[in-house]
């Protein structure tokens, strides 16, 4: 009798060991493949600026400042390899791209240029991606770090291999402000 | 990020897809088998040498006709709510305005951690738009021309939301079962009406003759009263059972959908926009009226509060959400403001 209550135990024990190791897995291949994500929309962002600094090249010749600080912060945002690097340098990108687009409507004819239009639909999307990519990591990674580091899974936690994950943090207090542009200092607007 | 309480949304969809499933396979089985019984009483009397219903195929071939009906909607509901409608998907955008509605659609897929759904676009100049599909993997989202031409960006990808929420929470794969279901139902209630109109004559004769030979032949009479009863009010449960079902998923995916874009305002602006547009929109079709963001009928029984509206409308009073979210855009302002210091 006792021996059937120990074997009962037991067993629940194991089911809810398997449940709960296969739930961690779950969730930390979400945060992998959540993080991939947010990659893949960076990789396309890096894609479309030099075709944006292109076609804007020749009506803004004014902004050449603007437009280099554009490439530059590209630049490093490629060449960035680890979390705290890459969010560091894809929040110089977002401001550099914030004020280009910001200049853009002091010049009226890029204002009507279908072409510019288009591309600026395509860098406010990708913006967005970005943006939401990363908002679904940070809310995958948090679930999986509270899981992992609350009772009773966290007892199945070490079994998992289950470590925090990083999360996408917004170090810049200036990236959290809204950017404030003034257009008087973009220099004068072609008739 | 709730996330216990969006596998428990999940859970619930599914289960109440199930019991759906299940409860309208019974109902076809009850009229063909209860037809059968009243049949079969009310000719058990007649004399020997003219016919006297006992195989029950009624029963088996309604019971049939439920299954084929349920593994249709399954299989084929969200395509056929989506012809109804006159939708077309949109492979390559052509106008500047598509390309901006793909877009979203892309980036909402991604805020809620989910495949891309195929994109459909519905030539009506009514503003509205629907998700439909069985599961986040065979998911669609249509918007009306309507709705590309009045919405701004912000509040476009806020109604979005709201339908990759429905795709979330497997709200659509009910709501896709029900639009199949709620069609064959209204079908089989109105040939009832024909088979009622021009059963009368027949079954009063019979009825009579039975009657008067005993027990059986009035069993038979009742059986077949509440049968025809059960066809009757049919349609208006299914409908009451719609709607009411769609209305609590309403609010639900309001907040879903704001969590995803972190901008309630925007939705909430949109529905207003929404209410305001006083047309119908003429694409959709009854059946399919649940399925949609705001009410499509013309009478915007929606505007209405109070009992009866909330009886027989598909959607919560358009107020009473704009409301919600506009609270939640409060709560999100002060806590920014707080963070800022």
């Amino acid at each position: 009798m006792e021996l059937i209550i120990l074997l009962v135990v037991v067993a629940v024990l194991a089911f809810w060991m398997i449940g709960a190791y296969n739930g961690l897995i779950t969730l930390k291949n979400q945060v992998l493949n959540a993080w991939k994500q947010i990659d893949v929309q960076l990789k396309r962002r890096h894609d479309l600026i030099p075709n944006l600094v292109n076609t804007v090249k020749g009506a803004m010749e004014f902004e050449r400042g603007t437009l280099e600080a554009v490439i530059s912060a590209r630049n490093k945002a490629v060449a960035a390899t680890s979390v705290k690097e890459t969010a560091r340098a894809e929040g110089e990108l977002t401001q550099a791209l914030g004020r280009l687009f910001a200049l853009t409507e002091a010049y009226p004819e890029l204002k009507t240029n279908a072409n510019i239009l288009s591309l600026q639909e395509e860098l406010t999307s990708t913006e967005n991606k970005v943006g939401f990519a990363r908002q679904h990591y940070n809310d995958v990674a948090t679930t999986y770090n509270t899981r992992q580091s609350t009772f009773p899974t966290m007892l199945v936690a070490g079994i998992a291999k289950a470590s925090p994950a990083e999360l996408w943090e917004i170090e810049d207090a200036a990236e959290r402000a809204v950017p404030n542009v003034n257009l008087s200092l973009g220099g004068t607007p072609r008739p | 990020m709730a996330d216990g309480n969006l596998f428990a949304q999940q859970e619930a969809n599914r289960r109440r897809s199930n019991w759906l499933v299940g409860g309208f396979i019974v109902f076809f089985a009850w009229v063909g088998f209860g037809g059968d019984l009243a049949f079969g009483l009310l000719t058990a009397d007649s004399p020997p040498g003219s016919y006297r219903h006992v195989f029950p195929f009624i029963g088996i071939v309604t019971s049939l006709v439920a299954g084929v009906i349920c593994l249709g909607a399954w299989k084929r509901g969200a395509e056929r709510v989506l012809w109804s409608a006159g939708a077309w998907e949109i492979l390559e955008p052509a106008t500047p305005e598509q390309r901006q509605y793909v877009n979203v659609v892309e980036e909402m897929a991604i805020a809620a951690g989910l495949p891309r759904p195929r994109i459909w676009l519905v030539p009506d100049d009514d503003p509205n738009a629907f998700a439909t599909g069985r599961d986040p993997q065979h998911a669609n989202i249509a918007v009306t021309q309507g709705l590309l031409d009045t919405l701004t960006r912000d509040e476009l990808q806020g109604v979005v939301a709201h339908e990759m929420a429905h795709v979330q929470n497997y709200d659509t794969r009910l709501m896709t079962l029900l639009a199949g279901m709620v069609g064959a139902i209204l079908l089989l209630s109105d040939g009832a009406g024909r088979m009622m109109r021009g059963g009368s004559r027949i079954g009063g004769g019979r009825g009579a003759g039975g009657g008067r030979k005993g027990g059986a032949g009035a069993l038979g009479v009742i059986v077949l009263v509440v049968w025809l009863l059960t066809l009757i009010i049919a349609p208006v449960v299914t409908r009451v059972l719609a709607m009411a079902v769609s209305r609590k998923r309403e609010y639900l995916a309001d907040a879903t959908g704001a969590q995803f874009t972190r901008n309630p305002a925007a939705l909430a602006s949109a529905l207003e926009k929404l209410g305001s547009a006083s047309g119908a929109t003429r694409a959709i079709t009854r059946g399919a009226a649940h399925l949609c963001i705001v009410d499509p009928s013309e009478r915007r029984l929606s505007e209405r509060e109070g009992f009866l509206g909330d009886l027989l409308a598909s959607h919560p009073p358009l107020g009473q959400r704009v409301i919600r979210l506009r609270g939640m855009a409060f709560q999100q302002e002060k806590r920014a403001a707080a963070e800022l210091g």
